[in-house]
């Protein structure tokens, strides 16, 4: 299990802890087509961790089954599975008494992979998540900022090249300047490696960024609604959605689109403020209420004017 | 010269323990008539100079490591030769340190009790520092910010809050220095290790037994009080325990 | 102040001359007493080394490891060396018994602590990537309690060579021989072998401390006051 990306498919999956009376998972079937990034969204304790970890079986579960590439992750070796699935938690867990490139390395050893490979893949991971592998490949964790450990963390799940990564708020705890970095060069990772991803998080706008699709989860783990980020925020299935996406998801839908998409009117006079075409909306409209301008040059590529938006054609979308 | 000075190896032991029940005379585990009939001339006078020894030992060990912690909190620099002076001691074996100090302050209970405060000034000193250290600090700079002075700060704040690290030390220190007062019997005869020791002579079990047993006991007992105290002093954290 | 007017300083001069002069009685004495610590220690650590791990990798038990150490924290050693002669007569293997029940719970006690505490968040991320039981154990949760683990050791190998010198009244031989034998080498002979044993003592605790700094992985290495004794468990020294 390496390589291409896999289709992860949860079908009628249910998850009750002993002793507790409410399922922290019911009945939850979806399906995350290969490469795409999922993200599990929803309130604290509405079972998103506890769904991700029934992926590598890091937590059991007896109802329904969950298959990767076709295959039920039951019917897989434990270790085999898991060490075909990356792995990313919030609080890390890099190894203290392993270096960077050890702990990168930890699934290529454990899959005896021999040592002028495992080296050159620490090298190429390194140089991916945009640590200069000569710097940082001997430190130890303790000698890394949080926003580093996230990237060697992010490159640790990666080493064996796995179809599948389960990530749990990998950015939680960083800053919020630091958060948006990452999250960028995730989505750059991303366009390279297509791995099929399901991400942990409760911050609606890092789904709304990231995923391809979002699974919103209420209370037990039941499933709200799970679509592309534009339909849920045109169309959220029920006051639960509505509420949680919050009251300004017309700012947020347009944030999913880009001035390229619109009609361009022609220009008329000197207008200062200028936007490149795959400026998002949201941005574009930021910049002029803060600027206390009503329009916008888009320009090409070499900086030519185009045409130009208008606040109100952009108010008109976000109804 | 290759035995003790009590038993030379190999040599047999042969019981004479006098006149006495069949008990004693055939060395039983426990003859509760010996213990009766010893209670008040042997036990109970060796009970009480071993509580005598224990509380002034903690008692000025406590004061004298209370009082270098604060200056080491104020001052790091004298942390680490106080730290490494009371280390050495506290790596000194007991029945050595005793003899060491014997041609300084001879056969006495000073040289016992001064054996005895530097064993527990290495575990309250790093304790209490300790202590006055973990205050965290926002707590420390929401006391700046309301007004404390350094002072103030020190005892209103920080020493309330280093005092479980302060039991957690007097804990062991009394526990230890309960059952390393047993040894300075090999100097003087003083506390419950007397007992022991002569009892190591003939082999006889009952007074072992029962001069060690009350030696855990008073071990467990004190530690059982200290404990409760603490819980009195410092109720914020049981009622974090407790929630 | 009396009394130190009365203090017989001269004695260290003469104490260091009979080490001098009895070197070879010294020696030998030196050389038993680490015998019967050495025996006793490995012992010890046969027995409650892999113990103390294996609970803390299964986090179980923490009542009883744990507790272990207040208890033999409470327990006199001269007590014990007192009821091991009472029970088992005297001689090298009874003593080197008695020290082995000494020895036994700080070394279990931090082998517990050691590897239960071990940050979960690392032990999570290695059994997210597929390591099995036995790799988590040896990869990552021994490697990094192995500071702690030496600790233990190191505690007991101190607290043994010192609680030694008491089994000298049981027949254990050593040092303690000649500290507990005034009448056959006077106040020089038993303040000299006292020294020798000071000195013994403060050797073995450096020379562990060396090894344990030695033995810390170097991402770990910071948290590590690797010259000062363990006192977090700390057993009375004797
Ligand atoms: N090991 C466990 N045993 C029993 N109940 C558990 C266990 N782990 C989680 N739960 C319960 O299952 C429910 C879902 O927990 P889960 O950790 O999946 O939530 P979450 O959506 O990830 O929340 P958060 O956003 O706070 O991380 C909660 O009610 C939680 O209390
Ligand atoms: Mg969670």
């Amino acid at each position: 299990m390496s390589g291409a990306a896999a289709e992860i498919v949860f079908d009628r999956v249910t998850k009750r802890y002993p002793g507790r009376a409410e399922a922290a998972v019911s009945d939850l079937s979806l399906t995350v087509p290969a490469g795409e990034i999922c993200c599990l969204v929803g309130p604290s304790g509405a079972g998103k961790t506890t769904a991700m970890k029934l992926v590598n079986r890091l937590i059991d579960f007896e109802e329904g089954d969950i298959t990767i590439g076709g295959e039920s992750v039951r019917s897989l070796d434990l270790t085999e599975l898991r060490r075909g699935i990356g792995y990313v938690i919030q609080q890390v867990g890099l190894f203290p008494h392993m270096t960077v490139a050890e702990n990168i390395s930890t699934v290529p050893r454990l899959r005896g992979w021999e040592k002028g490979r495992t080296r050159l893949r620490v090298d190429e991971l390194l140089d991916l998540v945009d640590l200069p592998a000569e710097d940082y490949r001997a430190r130890f964790p303790s000698q890394l900022s949080g926003g580093e450990r996230q990237r060697v963390g992010l490159a640790r799940a990666l080493a064996a090249d796995p179809p599948a990564m389960l990530m749990d708020e990998p950015f939680g705890a960083l800053d919020p300047i630091t958060r948006a970095r990452l999250q960028h060069e995730l989505l750059r990772i991303q366009g390279a490696v297509r791995k099929t991803i399901i991400f942990v998080t409760h911050d609606i706008d890092e789904a709304i960024l990231l995923a391809d699709r979002i699974a919103i989860l209420r209370e037990g783990g039941v499933l709200a609604q799970y679509d592309t980020p534009a339909r849920i925020l045109e169309h959220p299935a029920d006051d639960f959605v509505e509420r949680f996406i919050g009251s300004d998801r017309g700012i947020k839908l347009l944030s999913l689109r880009r001035l390229d998409e619109l009609e361009l009117a022609p220009l008329d006079g000197a207008i200062d403020l200028r936007a490149s075409g795959d400026t998002t909306m949201r941005d574009a409209l930021s910049q002029m209420i803060t600027h206390g301008s009503r329009s916008l040059v888009v320009v090409d590529s070499e900086g030519q004017p185009r045409g130009v938006v208008t606040l109100d054609a952009l108010a008109a979308l976000a109804e | 010269m290759s035995g003790g000075l009590l038993l030379a190896q190999g040599e047999p032991i042969i019981p004479d323990f006098g006149e006495g029940s069949d008990c004693v005379v055939e060395n039983r585990f426990f003859c509760p008539d010996w213990v009766r009939d010893n209670w008040a001339g042997v036990i109970q006078p060796a009970l009480l100079q071993h509580v005598k020894l224990v509380v002034i030992a903690v008692a000025i060990g406590f004061v004298l490591s209370f009082a270098a912690a604060l200056v080491a909190h104020r001052y790091r620099l004298v942390e680490a030769p106080f730290t490494a002076f009371s280390a050495v001691v506290y790596t000194i074996p007991s029945l050595a340190l005793f003899q060491l100090l014997v041609p300084v302050t001879g056969l006495t209970v000073t040289t016992v009790e001064i054996a005895l405060v530097g064993y527990t000034l290495l575990i309250l000193f790093r304790n209490t520092l300790e202590g006055l250290r973990s205050v965290p600090p926002d707590v420390l700079e929401a006391a700046r910010g309301m007004g404390y002075t350094r002072g103030q700060t020190l005892w209103r704040v920080e020493l309330p809050l280093a005092v479980p690290a302060m039991f957690a030390g007097l804990r062991v220190a009394v526990v230890s220095t309960i059952a390393l007062a047993t040894v300075a019997a090999l100097v003087i005869p003083y506390g419950l290790g007397y007992p022991i020791f002569l009892a190591l002579r003939e082999a006889f079990k009952t007074e072992i037994v029962v001069a060690g047993g009350l030696a855990v006991l008073m071990a467990l007992v004190a530690d059982a009080l200290l404990v409760a105290a603490q819980r009195a002093l410092t109720p914020w954290a049981s009622a974090r325990r407790l929630a | 102040m009396s009394w130190l007017l009365a203090a017989d300083l001269g004695v260290f001069a003469d104490a260091l001359r009979f080490v001098a002069d009895e070197r070879t009685l010294i020696l030998e004495k030196t050389w038993e007493h680490l015998k019967l610590s050495g025996a006793a220690i490995a012992i010890a650590i046969v027995l409650a080394l892999p113990l103390g791990a294996w609970l803390g990798h299964l986090h179980r038990g923490s009542f009883v490891a744990i507790n272990l150490a207040n208890v033999g924290r409470a327990l006199p050693s001269l007590a014990v060396i007192a009821i091991g002669l009472a029970f088992l007569g005297i001689g090298f293997a009874n003593v080197a018994l008695a020290l082995v029940v000494l020895a036994v719970p700080p070394i279990l006690t931090n082998a517990y602590v050691a590897v239960d505490e071990v940050e979960p968040d690392a032990v999570e991320a290695a059994r997210g990537m597929g390591m099995t039981r036995r790799q988590i154990l040896w990869r990552v949760e021994l490697p990094m309690a192995l500071p702690l683990i030496f600790a233990g050791i190191r505690t007991a190998v101190v607290f043994v060579v010192a609680t030694a010198t008491i089994a000298a009244v049981a027949g254990g031989g050593g040092l303690g021989d000649i500290i507990v034998n005034r009448a056959a080498y006077g106040l020089e002979g038993v303040v000299g072998a006292a020294i020798c044993v000071s000195v013994l003592a403060l050797a073995a605790d450096f020379l562990l401390g060396l090894v344990q700094r030695l033995l810390t992985p170097p991402g770990l290495r910071a948290d590590v006051h690797a010259l000062e004794p363990d006192v977090t468990t700390g057993v009375t020294r004797l």
